[in-house]
């Protein structure tokens, strides 16, 4: 659609602009500004210059945090994405199953965050929680709050079972858009599953695929609530993902110069991920077509 | 419907879906000897005295009622500032307008763990500190991108020739966008309050931050109570149950228009 040059448009963004930046330039710009100065109080201030922008990168426990969050990030996506795609393509696509099975799917996704922790938690709990009583029954010693790996893994599947629905949802939106049609043509082709798969049904998945991957990469980064809730970040730091190594830093410990260096480092690497992912997919999708 | 092998994998995930909300549920019915006893799969003497505790105290039950107004307020003002600038991105170009809309866009991707010490100075220092207004303001940091985008896409759909015609036959534009494309876009509007109230309402981190006794969410409520009492796991689970029943009804509402809003209309 070939759209019509007015800058008369500005009036109707307005709104919008002057909304959203109270709430994103001014306190980025506290951000920036505590990031470049050491606070003692209101009165007394020095600018320190990179000092703890050079402190935050140097920090190993900082370091550490951000390996644990990208194997995190990554074990989410690797699991939630094909998992999605599977379970979206047994959905039902007409009658009465359609509108249950997207009320049921969509559950999960409406539970404030920290309900997902609490749930979580009495869930695994090997006295109380039928999950937790479950594998200690198969004979496998399992208590999330004390061995670091168990914790880990609930934290995992508590993500999976909280947004593998929205990839499922997204793609099967995906599905829907494609004609029977087309369908009908691989039958007479007497194309495999897998042909119908990888040439009719994945194609028209690719754009809310996109949508699916950057919304999970970007919540699953900046995953705060469930973990803190059911771990607490422990036991140790084995679920201490960078927000809550954040919080800890500007919240408890009221290291306001560091937090603000390290708050900016994280978002821009979020940006710089969403931008490359977002270029490369897009220039990939452009090559295609040629 | 037919039953076919396909659905046995389904049903599964359905399984694994429920089965953590039904151990909540489950647990919310029953007594706290009971929940610390023996593992049972359905209670023994279900009770509602847990539900009775909370209906009946405000300590409980005004933090239903303040969740809902901030997340209430949120929805409203997304909606009323996105639907313009929506329509101004689908159907026209202005300098700067990739830029904004991408600038937008990239609000959704700051950690909310970021601005909570900046909001909690901003907010105290104009004295909206512990204000429904503070929270669903905050709120609109990540909502109002997001109903610019779905609404964008919705309205791409509509044909332009209709804004024309309109204009042809002499509808000033207010009027043509209320009485003309509003109702067009209406299932685009009721996704996109859809996912205003679901961002709002699952949020916790800021809203927790904003508030401290005036409009505390009852998602604080719960984590506040549980850890000042000791744990009351049949009123922890009951709490948890009824935070549920909201989302779980405007799902109800908004079933067969969930698969398309999640691809933000751009299917």
């Amino acid at each position: 659609m070939n759209k019509i040059t007015n800058n008369k448009a500005w009036f109707l963004v307005l709104p919008v602009f002057f909304i959203v930046a109270i709430s994103a330039i001014i306190p980025l710009m506290t951000v920036v500004n505590y990031s470049v100065q050491d606070i003692f109080d209101p009165q007394t201030r020095f600018f320190v210059g990179t000092e703890w922008f050079e402190q935050v990168l140097g920090d190993s426990r900082l370091h550490d945090a951000l390996i644990r969050q990208i194997i995190y990030t990554l074990s989410v996506l690797f699991i939630e994405i094909p998992m999605g795609i599977a379970v979206a393509l047994t959905l039902p696509r007409k009658g009465w199953g359609v509108s249950a099975s997207m009320v049921l799917l969509a559950l999960p996704l409406l539970i404030p965050w920290n309900v997902v922790g609490t749930i979580w938690q009495i869930f695994g709990r090997a006295d109380i929680g039928l999950g937790g009583y479950l594998i200690n029954l198969m004979g496998i010693d399992y208590n999330y709050a004390q061995n670091p790996m168990d914790a880990w893994v609930t934290v995992l599947v508590m993500d999976v079972w909280h947004w593998t629905s929205l990839i499922v949802l997204l793609c099967y939106a995906g599905l829907r858009s494609i004609p029977d049609a087309y369908y009908q043509a691989a039958k007479i082709d007497g194309a495999s599953r897998w042909a119908v798969f990888r040439f009719i049904q994945l194609p028209k998945m690719q754009s809310v695929l996109v949508i699916g991957v950057l919304l999970r990469f970007m919540d699953s980064f900046m995953i705060y609530t469930e973990p803190f809730v059911l771990t607490g970040g422990g036991p140790g730091n084995a679920t201490t993902f960078l927000s809550q190594f954040l919080t800890r830093m500007a919240v408890g410990q009221f290291d306001l110069g560091p937090a603000a260096a390290f708050s900016l480092i994280y978002f821009l690497i979020i940006l710089l991920v969403c931008w490359v992912f977002y270029t490369v997919v897009m220039n990939a999708g452009k090559q295609g077509e040629q | 419907m037919q039953f076919q092998k396909r659905h046995i994998g389904l049903l599964l995930y359905i399984l694994f879906l429920l089965l953590p909300i039904y151990w909540l549920f489950n647990m919310s019915i029953k007594t706290n000897t009971e929940i610390l006893g023996a593992m049972t799969l359905f209670p023994d003497n279900p009770t509602l005295a847990n539900y009775a505790t909370i209906l009946t105290d405000p300590a409980w039950y005004t933090g239903y009622i303040n969740s809902m107004i901030y997340v209430g307020i949120n929805v409203v003002i997304s909606l009323v500032v996105a639907l313009p600038a929506a329509y101004a991105f689908s159907r026209f170009n202005f300098t700067g307008d990739k830029h904004l809309f991408f600038w937008l866009l990239t609000n959704r991707m700051a950690p909310p763990a970021v601005f909570l010490l900046p909001f909690f100075q901003l907010y105290s220092s104009v004295g909206l500190f512990d204000t429904h207004i503070a929270v669903a303001l905050a709120h609109c940091l990540f909502n109002v991108p997001l109903a610019v985008w779905i609404l964008e896409g919705f309205m791409s759909g509509i044909p332009k020739e209709i804004d024309e015609t309109a204009y042809v036959d002499g509808y000033s534009f207010p009027r043509f966008f209320a009485t003309i494309f509003l109702p067009l876009i209406r299932s685009g509007i009721g996704v996109t309050a859809f996912f205003c109230f679901m961002f709002s309402w699952v949020e916790l981190l800021l809203a927790r931050t904003l508030t401290s006794v005036e409009a505390k969410p009852i998602a604080a409520t719960m984590t506040r109570t549980v850890s000042a009492s000791g744990l009351d796991w049949g009123v922890l689970a009951a709490a948890g149950v009824l935070t549920i029943v909201p989302g779980a009804l405007v799902i109800w509402f908004v079933r067969n228009y969930i698969a398309k809003g999640f691809a933000m209309g751009r299917v």
